[in-house]
């Protein structure tokens, strides 16, 4: 590798290996080697050759992920896509932007937003998250619930597949003969090829944005907002909730101007032609004034706007200030279920003994339950793992899924069989192995191992993991 | 020809007799292309199917799903065609979740009543395709034909959110779900939309729903050529108005619009008959937005040089709106011999099109050219007789399209034709990927039973 590469981009020493066994999951799992590639004919060499030693490979981006996606299960190499970071071609007329795997999710917006466009996905850590890494997860953000994930925002992709072949799918304009293949690829966290070029598509910014915040006495009637905002066919372009504890935690940090006795708020954005928003804008007000809304505040400027949104970006953050360890999980319900659905988180929370925090999505129903525990304290980590597991069954049994935007990885593949039968995964194990037969690709994820998923001897795994 | 008596016994004995239909007339009406079926299964249920396809597997016998098979000829004629298993018995509604904006809905269901079941609820399914009369729901998903409010809405991927399917080993599938966000697994049932039958059965289809819009109206402009057209649409573009939909209509769709519906009693809206290029563009939202986009076009299309443009009355917008979401149906009978082609072009470009027209101006050919939104092209030629003189420039018309999309970085297919011109080198280009799509198929259906031929790149 090191004559492949050079020596500055391998790292093969056990102090530089250690920052690589951890990714935003509280998973861990150390690569025997990590590669820096700088070009598609680079990384397709790595993968010949970790092919010829038959030794499994896994790509990362910048490590963001909460399903452990991007952590070597199997050990092997790992490929890091930070130094792939060039945006290669934006066509503003056609509102399309060629791109490296390693550029990070922010970086294209600012390139592109003089001229008044911007990248839709947006996913709570934009500022680091790699786009190589969106398309792996399918990544969202606050603002898919009226602009859709990455894969809406992907029309080709170029790959290395775990032979070394390159080749590319999709086209420019998005349309191809034949089946969606860049559907397929997006979301596949990794497991049936490397992504080493994305063409996306830009959107236009609206002419005009309102942000919202309606604060409540308690989290059943922000949630009965919710439901009512959706049953009503209002779209925002944003729908978030933060439930009271979590906000006073959250206004000691970044000071947006939450309050700090509120049972939940309701960060809402309406964006569009003028006159839409303020429709659209006064309809919320109403249906927040029904769910007995305390009060319904209107950012005045971007700076008001972008105070409201810092906090609810940086809300993890804070958390991270009064417990030594957080675990963010990620389901989804109807989202005519949400009442029901965090009654039952609080439930379980009770049941363990956990503070469990909430800052989520709720437009689309993609929950965010943050369980806070001390891992030094024999059996919290455990416990913490089983009230997840409660949660996320809780969120099936709601008629929901696994994951909205956080991937399956290795945090969830042994749930994987709430929701898919024997068929479903053989059927989905051909499809894995008609591009990666040998699970050389990111073994260990996706699939349960109890399911044929016997390719590799997974380490085992060491507990307190620590989620940054 | 009928399936050997002694495996339509079994067959009739697996499932129930009555269940299967080897009637020659009845046989000749699931015909492509001329070829027809051995038989037909209508299964009562998805587990019938399932055992069909089992079925099949062991006789080393081709299946086909069907719908209303209102677009049957797309895609090539299939190399064998021995059992035809048709979906239209199953209609049901299994979820809808109003609150939620979620429903799942048995393939079979007719588009039409799927409207009617939304409208009562205040929503509506954004896929406004043609043959929206007969069309079922799987059967339009599997066709992957175009939503004239794509632009708005985006197409099927956008909203489909979860799929049950039998697969080539004969088991029931599932992937997706029915929550609007959804990471788990592959997205397996992505693959499904455009299949054209290949990848299995469809039973059932999980969407994301919209509300529908309070007020909708419609806008059209003419333009002396094609250049002021794509101009105006640039423009339109470049103010971020969210439209429903944008078309560019040549002359020749003008002018089958207007006897179309002069035809058939409708309203015609007034002036059709200049020759001039037509822009027309739909939207919705609340009364104070209609009229802002609707004022906001007139200024454009004047800015634009546009010799006549006016916001349609109600009724003109539904008869134009109406007729260019059917537009497939209605150009592929507009001659004794129709080819149409669909290109998909990453940037519009008035020579692109030039180009393309030009094709048939050398062969003295009439044709019609529709831009639709969001950079799909409708290229039609209408030959007057099938007499096969006619047919070799036809052919060469679609090769030399194919070239100039293939220039353009874009991609070619062909929708319709005579089944004499359907040949590998017309139907559709599979870009370099041919060799992954041939992974797929053999993921999904082994042994090769689903439609074997009907993509090309021995799919």
């Amino acid at each position: 590798m090191k004559s492949l590469l050079g020596p500055k981009n391998v790292l093969d020493q056990q102090l530089d290996l250690l920052l690589y066994e951890f990714d935003g999951s509280v998973e861990k799992a150390r690569p025997d080697l990590v590669v820096f590639p700088h070009t598609t004919r680079e990384v397709s060499e790595i993968v010949k050759c970790a092919a010829r030693y038959e030794v499994p490979i896994v790509g990362r981006g910048a490590g963001t992920g909460l399903s452990g996606g991007a952590l070597a299960r199997g050990g092997g190499v790992m490929i890091v896509f930070a130094r792939m970071n060039r945006i290669l071609e934006v066509d503003l007329e056609n509102r399309r932007a060629v791109v490296q795997p390693g550029v990070v999710n922010l970086d294209l917006t600012r390139a592109v937003e003089e001229s008044g466009l911007y990248f839709a996905p947006d996913p709570s850590s934009a500022k680091s998250c790699t786009i190589g890494g969106n398309v792996a997860e399918n990544a969202g953000g606050p603002h898919t619930l009226a602009y859709g994930v990455t894969t809406n925002h992907v029309v080709a992709l170029e790959l290395v597949l775990p032979d070394g072949e390159i080749v590319r799918v999709g086209s420019k304009h998005g349309d191809t003969a034949g089946y969606d293949l860049c559907g397929l690829f997006v979301g596949s966290e990794g497991t049936l090829a490397l992504v080493t070029e994305i063409t996306v598509k830009l959107l236009r910014k609206p002419e005009a944005v309102k942000t919202l915040l309606a604060i409540f006495e308690t989290i059943e009637d922000a949630s009965q907002a919710v439901v009512e905002i959706t049953a009503k066919g209002i779209t925002p372009a944003a729908c978030e909730m933060m439930d009271g504890w979590t906000l006073q935690v959250v206004e000691d940090y970044i000071h947006a101007g939450f309050p700090r006795d509120s049972g939940a708020v309701l960060l809402l954005e309406v964006e569009g032609l003028r006159e839409a928003v303020e429709a659209q804008a006064q309809a919320i007000a109403e249906v927040c004034g029904t769910c007995h809304a305390r009060e319904v505040r209107v950012a005045k400027n971007d700076r008001e706007r972008e105070l409201l949104w810092k906090g609810r970006k940086n809300a993890f953050g804070a958390l991270g200030r009064i417990a030594p360890s957080n675990y963010v999980l990620d389901g989804v319900i109807p989202r005519s279920k949400l009442p029901q659905a965090l009654q039952r988180i609080k439930d379980i929370g009770g049941k363990y003994g956990f503070q469990i925090g909430n800052i989520f999505h709720a437009g689309d129903g993609n929950l965010h339950p943050i369980v806070l525990y001390e891992p030094r304290v024999k059996g919290q980590f455990e416990n913490a793992i089983a009230a997840s597991g409660e949660i996320i069954r809780s969120c099936v049994e709601m008629g929901g899924a696994l994951t909205g935007e956080h991937g399956v990885g290795m945090e969830k593949n042994e749930l994987m069989s709430l929701l898919f039968s024997d068929a479903d995964f053989a059927l989905m194990r051909r499809v894995h192995d008609a591009f990666n037969p040998d699970s050389s690709l990111n073994p260990g994820k996706i699939f349960p191992l109890s399911k044929g998923c016997g390719e590799i001897r997974v380490k085992k795994r060491e507990t307190a993991g620590v989620a940054i | 020809m009928t399936l050997a008596a002694e495996v339509a016994n079994r067959l009739g004995g697996a499932i129930g007799a009555h269940r299967l239909i080897c009637a020659e007339e009845e046989l000749a009406s699931y015909a492509i292309d001329g070829l027809v079926p051995s038989a037909i299964l209508r299964p009562a249920s998805p587990e019938e199917a399932a055992e069909v396809v089992r079925f099949a597997i062991a006789e080393k016998l081709t299946v086909l799903p069907a719908g209303s098979r209102s677009k049957w000829e797309l895609g090539m004629t299939p190399d064998r065609f021995d059992i035809a298993i048709d979906t239209t018995g199953w209609h049901a509604i299994p979820h809808f979740d109003p609150g939620d904006l979620t429903l799942s809905v048995d393939a079979g269901m007719p588009l039409r009543e799927l409207e009617q079941f939304l409208k009562e609820k205040g929503q509506f399914l954004p896929l406004a395709v043609p043959c929206f009369e007969s069309a079922t729901i799987g059967g339009t998903i599997a066709s992957g034909i175009d939503s004239a409010l794509r632009l708005q809405y985006g197409s099927a991927r956008d909203f489909l959110i979860g799929a049950e399917f039998i697969d080539g080993a004969g088991q029931l599938c599932r992937s997706g779900g029915r929550v609007v966000k959804n990471v788990t697994g592959y997205d397996l049932h992505k693959l499904l939309i455009g299949s054209l039958g290949t990848l299995g059965v469809i039973t059932r289809v999980n969407f994301r729903t919209s509300p529908l819009p309070a007020v909708s109206g419609g806008h059209l402009a003419e333009f002396e050529n094609c250049q002021a057209a794509l101009q105006f649409r640039r423009a339109v573009d470049k103010t971020g108005l969210s439209l429903a939909n944008l078309e560019i209509l040549s002359p020749e769709v003008s002018e089958l619009i207007r006897v179309i519906l002069q035809k058939s009693g409708h309203p015609v809206p007034a002036g059709l008959e200049t020759k001039d290029w037509r822009v027309y563009s739909s939207f919705e939202g609340n009364e104070e937005v209609v009229q802002r986009i609707g004022r906001d076009l007139q200024k454009l299309a004047r800015d634009a040089g546009a010799p006549g443009n006016r916001v349609l009355e109600k009724t003109e917008d539904e008869s134009i709106g109406g007729m260019l979401r059917e537009c497939f149906e209605w150009l592929r009978w507009a001659s004794a011999a129709t080819v149409i082609c669909r290109l998909a072009l990453p940037v519009l470009k008035v020579e692109t099109l030039a180009a393309v027209s030009q094709l048939s101006e050398s062969a003295r050919l009439r044709w019609a050219l529709l831009v639709r939104a969001a950079g799909v092209v409708y290229f039609a030629v209408f030959a007057e007789s099938e007499g096969g003189w006619e047919l070799e420039p036809l052919k060469h018309i679609v090769i030399g399209v194919r070239s100039i999309a293939q220039a353009e970085q874009g991609c070619c297919t062909l929708l319709h034709a005579p089944a004499e011109i359907k040949s590998k080198a017309t139907v559709s280009n599979l870009p370099g990927d041919a060799l992954l799509h041939q992974r797929v198929k053999r993921a999904f259906d082994p042994s090769g039973l689903f439609a074997p031929g009907r993509i090309v790149g021995g799919i």
